[in-house]
């Protein structure tokens, strides 16, 4: 569909079906990408946000049960249509590897496997490509015009670009190989040098995890080439010029100097980026410094009073100028990334009426710094 | 709270951007002052911790960063490396195995593996007989850790871990960790906490999780940032009577002061219903004005989580 005039994040997102909005944790990334796919939805977009583990009242004001890997809408009025899901990991998964098990030998063989079971139990990045490999899904069924990805709070933030081709790594065929010459009854039959390699390995780590691990490559060795195509489409979508990242930042320093390392990242990467939002800076004072200040404030309250008043006032300024300084820094040198300062609103936001609010500042003309 | 610097491990977690490295850092120092010889594990490679004192970045070496206090960093590959040379008690072996892509493919394979390795050596850096060639004995370690789902995936590994390896020498090995960092007599939990709608939650379900999962109970919360309760209810009347009047500066100073005490109150309702829903005592520290957390600024925060202890 054509994008309609609008402003701010509307900007960034116009003519894109995918917006990744990634940033270190405590940010704000859940809230902000809801308010996004607001948003693209009162813009009369069908837009949809995946998010994982929502502070249980936002996932009730979305009208979202705890645990539910399909979309549900959620009811508003607007001219486009808002839905949301609720990413599991593990249900992603296994839903795969229903996908690509050629008979129903194997897969049981691969969901009972005792590796399986704790691989897709959110350990080793597995909920990192799996919030990836929704995103494709949703993208190939094309139900969408706008999908909007809440990235999961990963230890460098960053673990989730890998994500596909990690996977990838693990399919390859060689160490699936190895592994299934690995089993008891052909060790006899391997090369003399991966046999010394075996048998180190099994003095390390002990005989049953070798022949579970060899076991379960046995049975994932009939989904490799299936998993393989999938990882290499996930990498493709997030290189596709129809696709966004969003950096989702604080103004403070810690998190700032995390979107500088994402950013770059993402440059180096070739990847897709679309520009920063700041959320929750605090505003500005714009009255100047002036030593009146705290008598004519005590002709309105009494002495002690004006003086808290005065001081509280002193402190935000100091507060909001070290806001300020960090965007400053962040926007850096020529070629500055657009960015997009959202402020701190009063309460947190867990509800629709403060999506909205949140929605108002994102899309709001002029949003974007000049 | 009482005794959490008499633990051997202290483990240090709680929602992203809570401020679990400046709280795990002026606990530190807290111990160090108190003649704790104290080591602070950083596991997520950004080695804040010496920065913040001031230091290079120490790495996977035991530096000293203030006195009686050290910092580390888990370097995973490494981590790795030590472990193989112990397991096998040969640096040869361990040399080729850690080279071999297939090793790689095998941590990469086996759920938790790594995460076993990093655990490993947390528990090593905790034994009053080292198994690193010269190390001095600590009596307490540090670990700041990942957010709470990495952070409790982290430390339920060992178990995971044994329960995949059945029997041989990484299922010893675990279960040596884990009855270790199980044992409430030597190993705390710390949750850090914000006085906020998402970071109170996440403070509840990891206290419930521990004691599903880990059959572990929260030892204390430390809620970080909270604002000073400057203006009572009567103030807050008295301000917005007035709201309006003035200067424009008078007038932005009274909408700030307002905001600054409906702040004030939000936190407060938040700081209690944590209160209801944990079971560990639950204590705040304040918001600091200093601009980035230094060294002053640790030294400061230190003393007030010795006083909350």
């Amino acid at each position: 569909m054509s994008p309609r005039p609008s402003g701010g994040v509307g900007d960034l997102i116009a003519r894109k079906q995918v917006v990744i909005c990634a940033g270190s944790g405590g940010v704000g990334k859940t809230t902000v990408s809801a308010a996004i796919a607001t948003g693209a939805a009162a813009l009369g977009k069908k837009a949809a946000v995946l998010t994982i583990d929502p502070a249980r009242r936002l996932a009730d004001s979305l009208g979202l049960p705890e645990l539910g890997n399909e979309e549900r809408q959620v009811e508003m009025d607007s001219d486009g249509e808002l839905w949301a899901m609720m990413l599991d990991a593990k249900r992603t998964f296994d839903d795969l590897v229903d996908t690509y098990s050629p008979d129903e030998q194997t897969r049981r063989a691969v969901l009972d496997n005792p590796i399986y079971r704790e691989l897709s139990n959110a350990v080793a990045g597995s909920q990192e490509f799996m919030a990836m490999e929704k995103l494709h899904e949703l993208h190939q069924e094309g139900n969408y015009d706008l999908l909007v990805l809440d990235t999961p709070p990963t230890r460098n933030a960053l673990d989730f670009l890998d994500a596909p081709r990690r996977l990838a790594r693990f399919v390859d065929s060689r160490s699936l190989t190895f592994f299934r010459a690995s089993s008891k009854l052909s060790l006899g039959i391997m090369g003399r040098g991966t046999g010394v390699l075996f048998s180190v390995m099994k003095k390390a780590t002990g005989v049953d995890l070798l022949e579970d691990v060899a076991e379960f490559f046995r049975s994932f060795s009939h989904m490799t080439d299936g998993f393989r195509e999938r990882a290499a489409r996930v990498d493709a979508l997030i290189r596709d010029s129809r696709t966004t990242f969003l950096l989702v930042t604080s103004p403070r320093s810690a998190a700032i100097e995390e979107a500088q390392h994402f950013h770059r990242k993402l440059q180096s990467e070739g990847l897709p980026f679309g520009g920063v939002i700041v959320n929750r800076v605090r505003e500005p004072v714009r009255a100047k410094p002036a030593p009146e200040l705290e008598s004519e404030l005590a002709q309105m309250l009494d002495q002690a009073l004006a003086a808290k008043v005065a001081r509280n006032l002193s402190e935000h300024r100091a507060l909001a100028e070290r806001d300020a300084l960090n965007i400053e820094r962040l926007r850096g040198r020529p070629g500055r990334k657009p960015i997009l300062t959202v402020p701190e609103l009063s309460g947190d936001v867990h509800d629709l009426a403060g999506l909205e609010q949140l929605k108002e500042h994102l899309f709001a003309p002029g949003a974007l710094l000049k | 709270m009482a005794g959490l610097l008499d633990k051997r491990l202290v483990y240090v977690t709680g929602k992203g951007g809570v401020g679990k490295t400046t709280v795990a850092a002026a606990l530190g120092l807290a111990a160090a002052r108190a003649g704790k010889r104290t080591v602070i594990c950083e596991v997520a490679e950004q080695q804040r911790i010496s920065r913040a004192f001031g230091h290079e970045a120490a790495g996977f070496t035991e530096t000293e960063v203030a006195q009686n206090l050290h910092a580390f960093s888990i370097d995973p590959e490494k981590a790795k490396e030590e472990w193989l040379r112990h397991q096998l008690r040969s640096g040869a072996l361990a040399g080729v195995l850690g080279q071999s892509r297939i090793f790689s493919y095998l941590t990469a394979a086996a759920p938790g593996l790594a995460e076993v390795i990093t655990m490993g050596k947390i528990w090593e850096l905790a034994q009053l007989r080292r198994r690193t060639a010269k190390a001095a004995p600590y009596d307490l370690v540090i670990v700041d850790a990942p957010a709470t789902g990495h952070g409790l995936a982290l430390l339920r590994a060992p178990r995971t871990f044994a329960d995949i390896a059945r029997k041989g020498p990484i299922r010893n090995h675990a279960e040596a960790i884990h009855s270790f960092t199980a044992n409430a007599a030597v190993t705390g939990v710390l949750a850090v906490a914000l006085a906020e709608e998402m970071p109170v939650n996440e403070t509840i379900d990891l206290e419930n999780r521990l004691a599903q999962e880990m059959g572990m109970a929260l030892s204390a919360v430390l809620v970080n940032g909270v604002l000073p309760e400057r203006f009572s209810g009567a103030d807050a009347k008295a301000m917005n009577a007035a709201q309006g009047a003035g200067s424009p500066a008078a007038r932005e100073a009274l909408t700030a002061a307002l905001r600054a005490h409906e702040r004030a109150r939000s936190q407060r309702s938040q700081v209690a219903r944590l209160k209801r829903g944990v079971e560990a005592r639950v204590s705040t520290l304040p918001f600091l004005l200093t601009p980035e957390v230094d060294r002053e600024g640790l030294e400061s925060l230190s003393v007030e989580v010795a006083r909350k202890l």
